[in-house]
This record gives structure tokens, sequence and C-alpha cells, in this order.
């Protein structure tokens, strides 16, 4: 089981629903997030014209099985991509264990319900 | 001091505290719209509300007053600039005053369109078609009514503005809205999703305001507390009405959506509030509480068949609230008239009214209509009507205007 925690864009955020939910991921969390990175923005506040490093974004987190790391990964990617600065990131981790609260199970079945 | 001096002071008195009131219902809908609407627009919204009272100051000033209260004939009053034609002496009243007076309500019309056109439309062109509205559409039908026009002299009757003001508005808010289209993600893969605003708390606050506002609105239109019977009256008759419309909408989302809804509340007592405006002079309060009784129903099913049938995106309901109800109002004093001079079908004045208030309604809806499908489609044609597919994801506040609403 992998957790994978991506960063983006929140004006992608439909389409990288959408791609996931293609791809057999429909379970996650995200919240909005300001960050700090390259991209720089221009505000304007009353009188004063200023740039400022801090953006919003939202992440996107969810953990999955072995198998389908790959096609989320590349769906995220496609989804989330505009070509320009500031596009986000991917971060894979290693999961110990998942339990499903509500029945007490664990490992890889926690993570999907069994038709 | 004497006797008429102390009747024009108190008169004068009278017209400019009410249009005072009826200024703040700027807030109010700025408000509104605000709350029924994205934070990532709100900025957007805000500007535009801010700016269609101060080009519909200048425009009206320059430019409405005269086409609307000018002589000239029939269905055009005249090119007086800077309203310096004195139009307020006849009504006992200086000019400055019954200038002040009807510039908020133009300002009232010009300012419902861009509810229904909200979080998609371009800044520049809300701009300009809101200048338009000020300067030429609502001052023409305004002459036909309000101006002795031909509408007045076959014996419409709105006194407050249903149809003059609120129709009209809300006429130019549905093309509007039609020829923009729908926000994104508003109507996907046959689905119609809800675009939920980011404050109830915004959204009531500006009812509220809207519903002092128009206790200005209403009476002011006496012009005069020469009759104190008749201003008392209309207070009675505009506040039930709007009581009456909350609980209508309270009763209909309750029994038709299983939970009372706030958001179509709030609509529902606006809409009790358009549809007694043009007949808040003449019907009794009991008149009033069935008249707003129906338009608490009629805005649900309003807001429904445009949401869900036609598909023309509303977000703050500002086609069902104002051209429906306002339509409705004004046909319903051809029922419900009884004092004031004229008489409805309920009260033995047979059909004719009926029939003059439901020519009225047409005949501005007609030119409203036509206006303003001309208007829009220039406007889309030339400068284009819409903003880019990425200004709408990432909101208005930051590419129209770099300064976001929320820090």
């Amino acid at each position: 089981m992998k957790k994978i925690e991506a960063i983006i864009r929140i004006s992608q955020f439909e389409e990288v629903c959408e791609a996931l939910h293609e791809v057999g991921i429909d379970f996650f969390t995200y919240w909005d997030v300001t960050g700090v990175g390259n991209e720089k923005s221009g505000a304007i506040y009353r009188a004063t014209v200023y740039e400022t490093r801090l953006i919003p974004r939202r992440v996107i987190t969810f953990v999955c099985r072995d198998q389908f790391v790959e096609a989320a990964l590349d769906a995220i990617c496609i989804s989330a991509r505009t070509g320009e600065l500031g596009d986000g990131k991917i971060f894979i981790s290693p999961i110990d264990d998942s339990v499903r609260i509500r029945t007490g199970e664990k490992g890889p079945e926690s993570l999907y319900i069994k038709d | 001091m004497d006797l008429i001096q102390l009747t024009t002071g108190l008169n004068t008195f009278w017209v400019l505290i009410t249009g005072a009131l009826v200024f703040f219902m700027q807030a109010g809908f700025a408000l509104v719209e605000a709350g029924f609407t994205r934070s990532k627009n709100t900025t957007n919204i805000l500007f535009k509300n801010l700016m269609d009272f101060c080009i519909g100051t200048i425009g009206f000033w320059i430019l409405g007053y005269g086409i609307m209260f000018g002589a000239g004939n029939g269905w055009f009053g005249e090119i007086e600039l800077f309203s310096e034609v004195d139009h307020g002496t006849i009504l006992g009243i200086p000019n400055m005053a019954f200038l002040f007076f009807q510039t908020v309500f133009a300002a009232t019309a010009a300012t419902i369109v861009s509810g229904a056109m909200a979080e998609r439309t371009k800044f520049t062109s809300y701009l300009i078609f809101s200048a338009v509205i000020s300067l030429i559409i609502y001052p023409i039908s305004g002459h036909w009514t309000w101006g002795g026009g031909w509408l007045a002299q076959m014996g419409f009757h709105d006194f407050a503005g249903s149809t003059v003001v609120h129709s009209v508005g809300g006429w130019l808010a549905l093309v509007g809205a039609a020829v923009l289209g729908p926000r994104l993600g508003k109507y996907k893969n046959g689905k119609i999703n809800a675009i939920p605003g980011h404050s109830m708390t915004l959204g009531a606050l500006g009812v509220f305001i809207l519903w002092i506002g128009w206790f200005g609105f209403n009476p002011g239109s006496t012009l005069s507390l020469s009759n104190p019977e008749l201003v008392a009256n209309i207070f009675v008759t505009t506040n039930a009405a709007a009581a009456a419309g909350g609980i209508a909408t309270l009763l209909v989302t309750w029994f038709r959506y299983g939970k009372p809804g706030l958001g179509m509340t709030l609509n529902g007592v606006l809409a009790g509030l358009v549809a007694i405006t043009a007949g808040c002079d003449t019907v009794t309060p009991g008149g009033a509480v069935v008249i707003g009784l129906m338009a608490g129903v009629l805005v649900v099913f309003a807001v429904e068949f445009f949401d869900r049938i036609v598909k023309i995106d509303d977000p703050v309901g500002a086609v069902s609230v104002h051209c429906i109800n306002g339509v409705f109002g004004t046909i319903m004093v051809g029922f419900f008239a009884k004092g004031n001079g004229i008489s409805g079908l309920f009260y033995g004045g047979g059909t004719s009214l009926l029939v003059t208030q439901i020519i009225g309604v047409l005949a501005v809806a007609a030119w409203a209509v036509g206006c303003g499908l001309i208007l829009f489609f220039a406007l889309k044609k030339t400068i284009g009507l819409r903003v880019t597919k990425k200004e709408e994801e990432n909101g208005l506040d930051y590419y129209e205007h770099g300064e976001r609403a929320y820090n």
C-alpha cells in the first residue's frame, strides 16, 4: 500500500477528480493550502502593487494498493498539468498498515469495498 | 414660513429621506449577490454593484432623467442634458429632490442584472451595459409609465415600480444570463450541479437591508405626506407581502424538499416585496398577504423552471424574484386594487384595469427583451461578454482586479 499526496492547482481539481475516478480511485481527502514556491503572483491592495510568493493550492491525499500507484500517478500528472510554472508535486510514501474503523478489517482489504 | 413652504419642506424631506433608504438597497443587493456566490468572485461582484450605482447616477443625471420625464411624446421624453429642466415643482418638490429620488430607482433596475450574470461576466462589458441601461433602456420604458407616456395615459398602474424597475431589470437579467451561458460546471453530463454561495450571513443581511430599503421604495413613491393614511397603508402592505412571501416559501420548501431552506426563503421575502410594489398603494392588507403568499410560492417554481428546465443559470435567483414577480405583481393590481382611486376585478372594477396591466407588462417585456438581445449580442460579438475559462476557474478577483476579497 502506498500513500499518494499531490499538491495541485485548484483550477485543475475537477479534472483530477475525474481522472482518478477513471482509474478506480474514488476515496480521497483534500484540503486547501497556501504555499511558497517559485511562482510569484502580482496583487494590488489599495494603492500598493506588490508581488507575493504566497500561492493558493490544493492537497489531495489517498492511500491505495500497489497495483494502482502507476495509473494514479499518470492520471494526476495528465489532468493537473497546465505546462506553466507552479503545476505542483506528487509524493509517494509507503504505508505500514491500514484499518477500516467500521469493521476492523486490516491490510489492503480495508482500502476498497468488495463487490 | 407659511403653510405652502411648510408643506413643500415636509414633502421634500420625505422624498429625500426615502430616496436615501432606497439608496441603501444598493448595499442590500451587493450583500445578497456576494453571499450567494463563491468567495473567489466576491471582490468582482462587490465592484460591479458599486460601479453600477456610480455609473447610473451620472448617466441618469446626464441623459436618463430628461428622456424619462421630459414632455416629448407618448414614447420618448426629451434630450434635456444635465437634468436642467424642472420636473419637480409640478409635483410640489424641488427638481433636485425629484432627480435624486428617480436616480436611486434607476440604479435599482441596473443592479438587478449583475446577480443573474455573476461569476462569469467580463467587468468592462458589465460597465458598458450598466451605462446603457441607465441612460436609455430604463428611461424610455419609464417614460411610458411614470413620465406621462402612452401606458400612463391608458391607466396603467405601477405605483412604485414592479414593472418599471423590477421587471425591466429582471428581463434584462434573463436575456443577459441566457446569452452569457451558464457557469462552468453548472450543467455537466446531463447533471445539474449546485454551486453554493459562500455566506448565508451576507445573504441574510442583504435581504434585511433590502427589506428596510423597501420602506423607502414603496411609501416614498407618494412623493408627499399630504395623505398620511395612504403612506401608513403602504408601509403595512409592503411589510405584509414580504412576511407572507417568506412564510409561503418556508412552507413550500419544507414540503417540496423535506427541509426548509434559508436561501430560497430569503428569495421568497424579496419576491413578496417585488410583487407588492405595483399595487402597494391600492390593495388592502389582506390583499397584500395573499399577493405575498402567491409570490412566495411562485418564486420557488420559477427558480426550478429556470434552473432545471430552461437551464439558464441564475446564481442568485434575480430573474425569478424580479422578472417573474414583477410581472405577477403588476397583473395582480388588476384583481386586488381597491383604494386610491382605482378598482380591480375583485372590487367591482371589471376587467379594464386588468387588461391594461397585462398590456403594460407585455409592452415593457418586449422593450426590455428586445433591447437586451441587441445589447448583449452586440457586446458578445465585439469585446466579449464572458471571461476566459482560466479566469472563471481561478476566480475573477485575482484576474480582473488583482485583489482578493478574503486574505
